[in-house]
C-alpha cells in the first residue's frame, strides 16, 4: 500500500525528531515549522534527510529539489516524496 | 633515536617530502617581495585572453584583461570616493565575479579588504565592520537593507552603485580606533607591507577577532603553494571556500599568479553535495580545496561513481582532522589525483603539510599528521613555562616566519599574548595546538589547550555560543561543550537552565541562535537542566556535564 501525505509526515517527523532533535517535545514540530531557512536544520542535516527519504521510498531526488524551497517544513518534504511515489 | 642536538626550531628537514613535493630551493627565507595586486597585474600582462575567472553559476566569465580592467575601475571609484592606503574596506556580498573583482580593486587602491559571511547575521557583520572601522564597503544591494537595520547609528548612504548588483556604500568608521602607522608616500600599487585583509575569527570573549595579514604574509604561503603544486595556466582551480574562511586565500591568489583559472562555487551550491560532483565534472577542476566535511559529503552522498572525475589532479584538504575511514572512501572514488593534508591557523596560513600516501593501509584507523613545516616557516614545540620540549613529547606548537600574521586588529594586548618572544626578541605564535614531533620532524595533532575547537573547518570558541546563549531572555545558564562525532567530526552539546517559570524548546533555541550566529556555530543538541555541576571552586563542571548522558 503507498504511503500517504499523512504517513509520510509522521515518519519523516520521527526522524527529524530523533536524528536533529533529540530531547524535544513532539509537539514543538508542527506541519509548518520552518526547518531549514529558520536554522533548525542545516546542510548537513539536509542531505541527511534527502538520503532517509531515497532509501525510505524508493525514489531519487533531483538535485535542484535539494532546496529549502521543496524541503522546509514537513509538509512540502511530504507532498515532494507523494508526487515521487505517484503512479506515472 | 635520542634528539640530544635537538635543534629546537625545525625547518624543512631530511625526512620531510621534499622529493616529493618538488620543492624549490632554498631561496625563500626573509619576507616575500612583491603584492597580491602584483601578481593580477603580471598575469594580465602575461596571459592577457585566459579566463581568469568563472562562475558557472551565472555563466559568468571574464578573461585577465578584462579582470585587470574592472579591478582599475573599482579603485578608480574608490579613489573617487577618498579611500587612502591603509583604509579597510568591508565586503559582504555573496561569492561572484564581481566579488573578486572588488577585492583586487580594494587591494589595488591599497586599502584592506574586510570579508564577512553574507549568511551571518547583520549584527554580527555590522560589529565586524565597526571593529575595524571599515571606510567604505562593498555591498551587495540585496543585503544593504539588513546592514542598514543593524548599523542605524551609522549612514550607510550609497557612493556609486558598482558592476553587478554591488554598492559602493559609505562605511563605519569608528573613532576609537587609532589610526595605523603612516602608510609609505603615494605610489603606483601596495607595497609588501601594506595590510591586505583582515579574516575575523571566532572570539572566546564573545566577539569575533580580526586577524590581520600583509601582502608579504599571504604572498609568502601562495609562493610556497607555487612551489609544492607546480601550478600552470590550464589548471582550473575551485574556489569552495567562501572569502572570509582562509582558505579562500590559496583558491584566490594561487590560480592568479598562474594564469590559471578560478572557477566559483557559491554558497548554496558548496553545500549540495550532487551539486558539487556535477560541477567538478563539468567545470574540469584540477585542483580541489576544501574542509574534509565536504570532502566526505561529496564521498558520502555524491553519487561520484557516476560522474568522470579524471580531470583532479590535486585534492587538498585543511581547518581540521580528516578521519581515515572517510579519506580511504574518498579515494576509492577518486584513485588518481595526489592528496594533501595542510595544516595552520589563520594567524599563519598553511605553516605544516603533509602528502597522504597512494595507498593508506587497511590496518591504519588513526589520522595522518600534520605533517613537516613549510619552507617559509619555523616550528617549535615548547611546555607550559615556554621551554622547548624533546622530540615525542607533547608540547604546544609555535609558528615563526613569512606567512604568519601582524596581530589582532585593535587588540595589541591579546597580540602581545599570542606570540612566544624568544631571546632574540622573535615572535612565535602560539597556535594552541598540542602536538608531538616524530624523530623526522613529522608533527602529529594530538588536541587543543583551550575551549576552541574546529567544527566543518572554522574555529569554533565555545565561551562565543555561551555568550550568545546568554543573550536569550530565558536562559539561566549555559555551557558549551564539544565532543568527538563518527558522523560530523565534532558534536556541540549546549546545555540550558531556564529561568524560573519559562520553558523553552530545542526548535526555538536552534532558530534563536540561527538568528545570533554563523549556522557552523549552533548547537546540535540542547540540554535542559534545573542546575549545573560545580567543581570545588564554584565554577561550572564541564567534565561532569559532558558525561552527563541526555535522559
Amino acid at each position: 500500500m503507498q504511503a500517504t501525505e499523512a504517513d509520510i509526515k509522521e515518519t519523516v517527523k520521527d526522524y527529524i525528531l530523533s536524528e536533529f532533535l533529540p530531547g524535544e517535545s513532539p509537539d514543538a514540530l508542527d506541519d509548518s515549522t520552518l526547518l531549514i531557512t529558520s536554522g533548525v536544520l542545516d546542510s548537513i542535516a539536509t542531505v541527511k534527510i534527502v538520503s532517509f527519504l531515497e532509501e525510505k521510498y524508493g525514489i531519487e531526488l533531483e538535485a535542484h529539489e535539494l532546496s529549502p524551497e521543496y524541503l522546509n517544513t514537513l509538509s512540502d518534504i511530504a507532498r515532494l516524496v507523494t508526487a515521487r511515489i505517484a503512479p506515472k | 633515536m635520542a634528539s640530544t642536538v635537538s635543534p629546537a626550531v625545525k625547518r624543512h628537514q631530511i625526512g620531510s617530502p621534499a622529493s616529493t613535493g618538488g620543492l624549490p630551493a632554498a631561496e625563500t627565507a626573509g619576507p616575500a617581495k612583491g603584492t597580491l595586486s602584483r601578481l593580477l597585474r603580471d598575469s594580465v600582462e602575461r596571459h592577457p585572453d585566459r579566463i581568469s575567472v568563472e562562475d558557472p553559476t551565472s555563466g559568468a566569465a571574464i578573461t585577465y584583461r578584462e579582470l585587470g580592467e574592472r579591478t582599475g575601475e573599482l579603485r578608480d571609484a574608490l579613489e573617487r570616493h577618498g579611500i587612502n592606503a591603509g583604509d579597510r574596506v568591508g565586503v559582504c556580498a555573496p561569492k561572484s565575479v564581481a566579488t573578486v573583482t572588488a577585492i583586487f580593486g580594494i587591494l589595488e587602491a591599497r586599502a584592506a579588504y574586510v570579508p564577512v559571511d553574507a549568511g551571518a547575521p547583520p549584527q554580527r557583520n555590522a560589529g565586524i565592520f565597526e571593529d575595524c572601522s571599515v571606510r567604505m564597503m562593498v555591498v551587495a544591494k540585496s543585503l544593504v537593507d539588513d546592514l542598514r537595520t543593524a548599523a542605524p547609528e551609522y549612514r550607510l548612504d550609497t557612493l556609486q552603485e558598482l558592476r553587478d548588483d554591488l554598492l559602493l556604500v559609505r562605511g563605519m568608521e569608528n573613532e576609537s580606533v587609532a589610526p595605523l602607522p603612516a602608510a609609505t608616500a603615494a605610489q603606483e600599487g601596495p607595497s609588501p607591507t601594506d595590510l591586505a585583509y583582515i579574516l575575523y575569527t571566532s572570539g572566546s570573549t564573545g566577539k569575533p577577532k580580526g586577524v590581520i595579514h600583509t601582502h608579504a604574509s599571504a604572498l609568502s604561503f601562495v609562493d610556497w603553494c607555487s612551489g609544492v603544486f607546480e601550478p600552470t595556466e590550464l589548471d582550473r582551480f575551485s574556489s569552495h571556500a567562501p572569502f572570509h574562511f582562509d582558505l579562500s586565500i590559496l583558491d584566490l591568489y594561487v590560480p592568479i599568479k598562474h594564469g590559471a583559472t578560478l572557477v566559483l562555487i557559491g554558497e548554496e551550491v558548496g553545500k549540495q553535495p550532487l551539486r558539487l560532483a556535477s560541477l567538478i565534472a563539468e567545470q574540469r577542476i584540477t585542483v580541489w580545496y576544501s574542509t574534509p566535511s565536504i570532502l566526505r559529503l561529496l564521498a558520502d552522498f555524491g553519487r561520484l561513481a557516476r560522474y568522470d572525475h579524471s580531470s583532479l589532479r590535486l585534492v587538498l584538504f585543511a581547518g581540521e582532522v580528516f578521519p581515515v575511514k572517510h579519506l580511504r572512501t574518498l579515494k576509492a572514488f577518486w584513485p588518481r589525483p595526489r592528496y594533501f593534508n595542510l595544516y595552520g591557523p589563520t594567524e599563519t596560513n598553511v605553516c605544516t603539510f603533509l602528502e597522504v600516501p597512494a595507498e593508506i593501509p587497511d590496518s591504519q584507523t588513526a589520522p595522518f599528521p600534520i605533517g613537516w613545516t613549510c619552507m617559509n616557516d619555523r616550528t617549535r614545540v615548547v611546555d607550559e613555562h615556554d621551554q622547548d620540549v624533546a622530540c615525542g613529547e607533547e608540547g604546544e606548537l609555535c609558528v615563526s616566519g613569512g606567512t604568519v600574521m601582524q596581530g589582532y586588529w585593535n587588540l595589541p594586548e591579546r597580540t602581545e599574548h599570542a606570540f612566544l618572544r624568544d631571546s632574540a626578541g622573535l615572535g612565535w605564535y602560539r597556535t594552541g595546538d598540542v602536538v608531538r614531533e616524530s624523530d623526522d620532524g613529522c608533527y602529529d595533532y594530538i588536541g587543543r589547550r583551550d575551549r576552541m575547537v574546529k567544527r566543518r573547518g572554522y574555529r569554533v570558541e565555545l565561551a562565543e555560543i555561551e555568550a550568545a546563549l546568554y543573550r536569550h531572555p530565558s536562559i539561566a545558564a549555559a555551557a558549551v561543550t564539544a565532543s568527538p562525532d563518527e558522523d560530523s567530526g565534532v558534536r556541540l552539546d549546549a546545555f540550558v537552565v531556564c529561568s524560573i517559570g519559562t520553558r523553552c524548546s530545542v526548535i526555538e533555541m536552534k532558530q534563536f541562535c540561527a538568528e545570533n550566529l554563523p549556522m557552523y556555530m549552533v548547537p546540535d543538541r540542547f540540554i535542559f537542566r534545573e542546575a549545573f555541576p560545580e567543581t570545588s571552586t564554584g565554577k561550572i563542571d564541564y567534565q561532569q556535564l559532558k558525561g552527563s548522558s541526555l535522559t
